[in-house]
């Protein structure tokens, strides 16, 4: 009794885990219940149900009201699907002038307005390209396809490879000085050497032209929501629910809205980088002291003035971290819209995996990795570059880059023109690399995989099958016994311990929304999957970082490495696994485990090193050994951040079990493939990336109230 | 006498959700207590004084007292919840937008603890920022906010950034941005509380040189009695947002009129506040020696003198009239006198 007085929390927790398990056994798994590998529920299947909802027939697998709710939410997807048509192709017809026709014609007013975007959306991709590639489209928009027949001189002729190379070199000195210059001008040559230059520039292209349309979008949102409290409680959910979301879910309904294609996916990328430019805007505006807003106010600020004079300049380097956050979030999404029809490196890649070509997928995926290491370095040195100023120097200081980017415009002209001459064989190796032209290291790639293969495929095989056998398929069959109603009492409990009633009744609706849906046995999975990748990536990210933290190079480094390996685009991560471990799950736990461990072992650094020098000072005199200090001291002080941790871990691990559906994977994941590829597939993959982004927020909320109720106990921040 | 340049009649900020009712409620009887049953936090309760052109006005509290608070009520950054503020003459909480930053942009001043400077901009670009918000030119404005420069004695830094200067650097440019548009009035929030104390001297020796040379309407705000006793020509001592007292330095000194009040003067070294003028007798004896010292000067400065006199000192004017007289024991009852003893 005691005992019970002095720990309730523990005993409360016990008393939770009893009735979880006691419903967990009580409730079987109803004999009609089968669980159908790669069952898509558009097809039809004898072993469905279905029920009428609005005169609309829903399809169903079999429940039992215990086991599993019945699928009251299986209506949603197909209204979502109704409503977007309907939208689309009957809602407010209008008179639109033709151009092409020259005459009226009637259309629905969103098509007509999704149409008119996806034009200009693709005129500005155009543009970009052109200037970078070369082409005709540009000048076809401000003219027409005959007067381009008229004058055949009349071409945009793209900027030669060397220009762009010694231009980006010149960029990155600028901003972060001689090492990123390096850099840059190596990553650009080898780029063009190895022939990749082209669908490099098309990636590029497309960030150039959705980072700086998302940067404007998500600044003027970040200061609406800091002016106007509304603004802010209206956007909250829809920052969340995207946070988690993973990226991959976004791109089904875009496909309906506007198609197949760059610009589809520039529109949908803004979709999803914008929420991280709102929110680093709203950090930054509120961290701008209230003594320089009041000082702004007390010059005679209007507004306008205090907003554009005071306050973003003062809150500068936040939001050029925005900027940061959001062509990495670009640069992702830019490889993943290959998926719908993006052009670029993302395409390349995904072709390459699809036949199996490890080594073109290998060199398609250190381009991007290249660029990605580029583009993050770059923006971040931009962002941690102070003002500088330039009054007292002369001209020549003061335009030094342009002047030597003139320069180097001239002499790349000139390379290219002499190109032109010198290769008689049609290609201009100064202008531009031709893609099948560079050199190629595809085949030595293969190779080395067919060896690695040939050499190791017992082992790999024998691991793999004691993975799946041992490991794998119990934990799967497990989680496939967690009956939603035991699962709804577990985290609801769960809510209620951490937070109270508050906690307790979100948890519990984002539970609902998921045990609803048709799909209660497909989210067990992405959750089994996830947590297999959690726990292990906890467990090595846990014991690296804390390893790492006891000497301050290797913490560098490891950060440094954490900071590299994140600027990869999940897919990436892929190849190798697919390489050494081919079409299996193991792959794809594999890769959720590299990607998930990421955010662990920073998390546990940061956490460490965020334990004030003054209390490892004072461990010290009391004379603790490094043990006591690491256990007594640090771990307690670092728990909450690592906690942190643990909750990007499990978005991580969610992102990349959802992308491995591409694998193949039968959870939610592989229900978002499908509706990619079906014109009816809007509602069902909007409405499982709702439920996975559901799955993540379920964590997020346990987490988060329980850091926060653990820091205000430990009074830290 | 002309009119004030700034009047508060019982001004009230009272911060909480149902404020303003909660005012009218109490009927100009507000107590902090029950207040903060209610969820509402007094911030300056029924302050009414005047300050007149040229005079500086030393607000002085601790940390919570209300102080700026108060002043950030006067310059109107926060909405007083009741009562009246003029300046010179004019309803301050009855102004438009427009009007209020007209006001702010020709007549008003602030500089701030924490310095405040915008930290994209160089030293002279922070000073003429004021001018340029105002919409004078580039070049007009960078000559002006180079006079400042010089005036503040930053001259051959004005191309640095706050973040290359020194505490007591960056304080002199909100010095000079404040003082840009050639405001009246010239508000000062703890401008040296966040100096190191030889600094702050330093400074506020400089800020006294100003203030000679430029005659503004001042109210400053500190936490620090000794400040406060050196520069004030009146100071307000504030506690839970209700002015406790509000004189000049001598007269808070001699006669504290709350007990809070006596704390703060209790350490205070008298010889070192107090001029003769304010021990002397007005009225002249017979007995009178052949010294005589001036009613301005302060006691420490002649008290060796006069205490090594046997009879009763003349003590005179400008114009050499004797104007009283200042007998030796006094100066030894004024400096050692009248304390609370530690047995």
């Amino acid at each position: 009794m005691e005992l019970f007085k002095k720990y309730p929390k523990l005993f409360q927790w016990i008393f939770l885990l009893i009735v979880f398990f006691a419903l967990c056994f009580a409730i079987d798994v109803p004999e009609t219940y089968k669980f159908i590998r790669g069952q898509a529920e558009f097809v039809k299947d004898p072993n469905q149900s279905t029920f009428v909802f609005l005169g609309k027939e829903v399809r169903y697998y079999a429940f039992d009201v215990f086991w599993r709710l019945p699928p009251l939410l299986g209506w949603l997807p197909i209204w979502i699907n109704d409503s977007l048509f309907f939208l689309m192709n009957d809602w407010m017809p209008m008179e639109f002038w033709n151009e092409d026709t020259q005459e009226y014609k009637t259309r629905p007013l969103v098509l007509q307005i999704t149409r008119n975007l996806t034009a200009f959306m693709t005129f500005l991709i155009e543009l970009i390209r052109e200037i970078l590639l070369g082409g005709l489209e540009t000048i076809v928009a401000f003219t027409s396809w005959d007067w381009i027949d008229a004058n055949p001189w009349a071409e945009l002729p793209g900027l030669p490879w060397t220009i762009v190379a010694a231009g980006s070199a010149i960029l990155a000195y600028k901003l972060g000085g001689r090492g990123l210059a390096i850099f840059a001008g190596l990553a650009m040559t080898y780029i063009s050497i190895f022939g990749q230059w082209k669908p490099s520039m098309q990636t590029l292209s497309f960030i150039l032209v959705a980072a700086p349309l998302s940067f404007i979008f998500g600044l003027s949102l970040g200061i609406a929501a800091f002016k106007s409290k509304r603004v802010e409680k209206a956007l909250y959910p829809i920052l969340l629910v995207m946070q988690t979301m993973p990226q991959y879910a976004v791109l089904v309904p875009a496909l309906v809205l506007f198609g197949v294609g760059d610009h589809a996916a520039v529109i949908i990328t803004m979709i999803v980088a914008v929420p991280p430019m709102i929110l680093l805007t709203l950090l930054g505006l509120r961290a701008v002291p209230p003594e320089v807003i009041e000082a702004g106010r007390m010059s005679g600020c209007n507004n306008w003035q205090l907003m554009f004079k005071v306050l973003i300049p003062t809150a500068r380097r936040d939001i050029l971290i925005g900027v940061n956050q959001v062509i990495m979030v670009c640069f992702s999404m830019a490889v993943i819209s290959a998926f719908i029809g993006a052009k670029g490196l993302g395409f390349n890649l995904l072709l390459a995996l699809n036949q199996l070509n490890i080594g073109l997928a290998l060199e398609a995926g250190l381009c991007i990795s290249l660029i990605a290491i580029l583009l993050d370095k770059m923006s971040l040195a931009w962002a941690n570059k102070q003002v500088d100023y330039f009054g007292n120097l002369n001209f020549f200081q003061r335009n030094k880059n342009s002047l030597f980017f003139g320069i180097i415009m001239i002499v790349g002209i000139a390379l290219a023109y002499f190109g032109s001459i010198y290769f008689k064989d049609g290609y201009n190796y100064l202008f531009e690399v031709p893609h099948n032209k560079g050199i190629s290291t595809a085949d030595f790639w293969n190779k080395g995989v067919d060896w690695i293969f040939d050499t190791f495929f017992v082992y790999i095989k024998a691991f793999n099958t004691w993975l799946i056998v041992e490991v794998l398929q119990p934990m799967r069959a497990l989680y496939l016994r967690m009956p939603a109603i035991a699962t709804i009492v577990l985290v609801v409990g769960a809510g209620y311990l951490i937070g109270g009633t508050r906690s307790a009744l979100v948890v519990c609706g984002l539970t609902l929304f998921i045990a609803l849906s048709p799909w209660w046995d497909r989210a067990l999975v992405t959750t089994y999957m996830a947590t297999f990748g959690v726990i292990v990536s906890c467990i090595i990210g846990f014991t690296v970082g804390t390893l790492c933290f006891q000497n301050k190079h290797s913490t560098k480094f490891m950060l440094n490495v954490c900071d590299i390996f994140q600027t990869f685009p999940s897919f990436v991560y892929l190849i190798p696994v697919m390489m050494l471990f081919g079409i299996t799950d193991t792959s794809v736990l594999i890769a959720v485990i590299v990607y998930a461990t990421i955010p662990a072992t920073r998390y546990t650094i940061e956490g460490l090193r965020s334990v004030p020098s003054g209390l490892h000072d004072a461990a010290t005199m009391s004379g603790v050994t490094k043990f006591q200090r690491l256990f007594k001291i640090e771990f307690p002080l670092a728990f909450p951040h690592m906690m942190l941790g643990l909750n990007q871990t499990i978005v991580f691990a969610l992102f990349m079990v959802i992308i491995g559906a591409f694998i193949g994977t039968e959870d939610l994941g592989q229900y978002i493939l499908k509706a990619l590829s079906d014109k009816k597939g809007a509602g069902i993959g909007l409405t499982l990336g709702i439920c996975v982004a559901f799955i993540g927020l379920i964590f997020d909320n346990l987490i988060r109230t329980w850091v926060d109720k653990r820091k205000k106990h430990l009074g830290i921040d | 006498m002309s009119e004030p340049v700034i009047k508060c009649e019982s001004v009230y900020k009272i911060f909480g959700e149902n404020a303003e009712t909660m005012l009218k409620e109490a009927n100009g009887n507000v107590d902090a207590k029950t207040f903060q049953e209610n969820g509402c936090i007094v911030g300056v309760n029924n302050a009414s004084f005047e300050v007149s052109k040229g005079e500086m006005l030393v607000v002085m509290g601790l940390s919570g007292s209300g102080k700026s608070t108060l002043l950030r009520c006067i310059s109107r950054l926060t909405d007083a919840t009741g009562g009246k503020i003029f300046i010179e003459g004019q309803d301050l909480l009855n102004l438009n937008n427009k009007e209020l930053i007209d006001l702010r942009r020709n007549k008003m001043g602030m500089v701030f603890q924490s310095f405040a400077l915008l930290p994209h901009k160089t030293v002279v670009e922070n000073i003429a920022f004021p001018l340029q918000i105002k919409g004078i030119n580039t070049e007009d404005s960078i000559n002006k906010a180079m006079d400042m420069v010089k005036l503040v004695g930053l001259d051959g830094r004005e191309n640095y950034f706050p973040r290359e200067l020194s505490g007591g650097q960056q304080q002199r440019v909100g010095i000079a941005r404040s003082l840009a548009v050639e405001p009246d009035i010239w508000f000062l929030d703890e401008p040296f509380s966040a100096l190191d104390p030889l600094i702050r001297k330093e400074m506020q020796d400089e800020f006294l040189r100003l203030q000679e040379k430029l005659q503004k309407t001042i109210m400053f705000i500190t936490h620090d009695f000794d400040e406060a006793l050196k520069l004030a020509d009146r100071i307000a001592i504030m506690k839970d947002g209700i002015i406790e007292q509000l004189d000049t330095p001598a007269n808070i000194v001699l006669n504290p009129a709350t007990e809070y009040v006596r704390k703060f003067t209790e350490e205070v070294p008298r010889e070192k506040v107090l001029l003769i003028e304010d021990v002397m007798d007005s009225t002249t004896t017979e007995d009178i020696g052949d010294l005589k010292v001036s009613k301005d000067e302060i006691i420490e400065n002649v008290a060796e003198k006069i205490l090594t006199q046997e009879k009763t000192v003349a003590v005179i004017d400008n114009n050499n009239d004797i104007v009283g007289s200042i007998n030796p024991t006094k100066i030894i009852n004024t400096v050692f006198g009248g304390r609370k003893t530690n047995n």
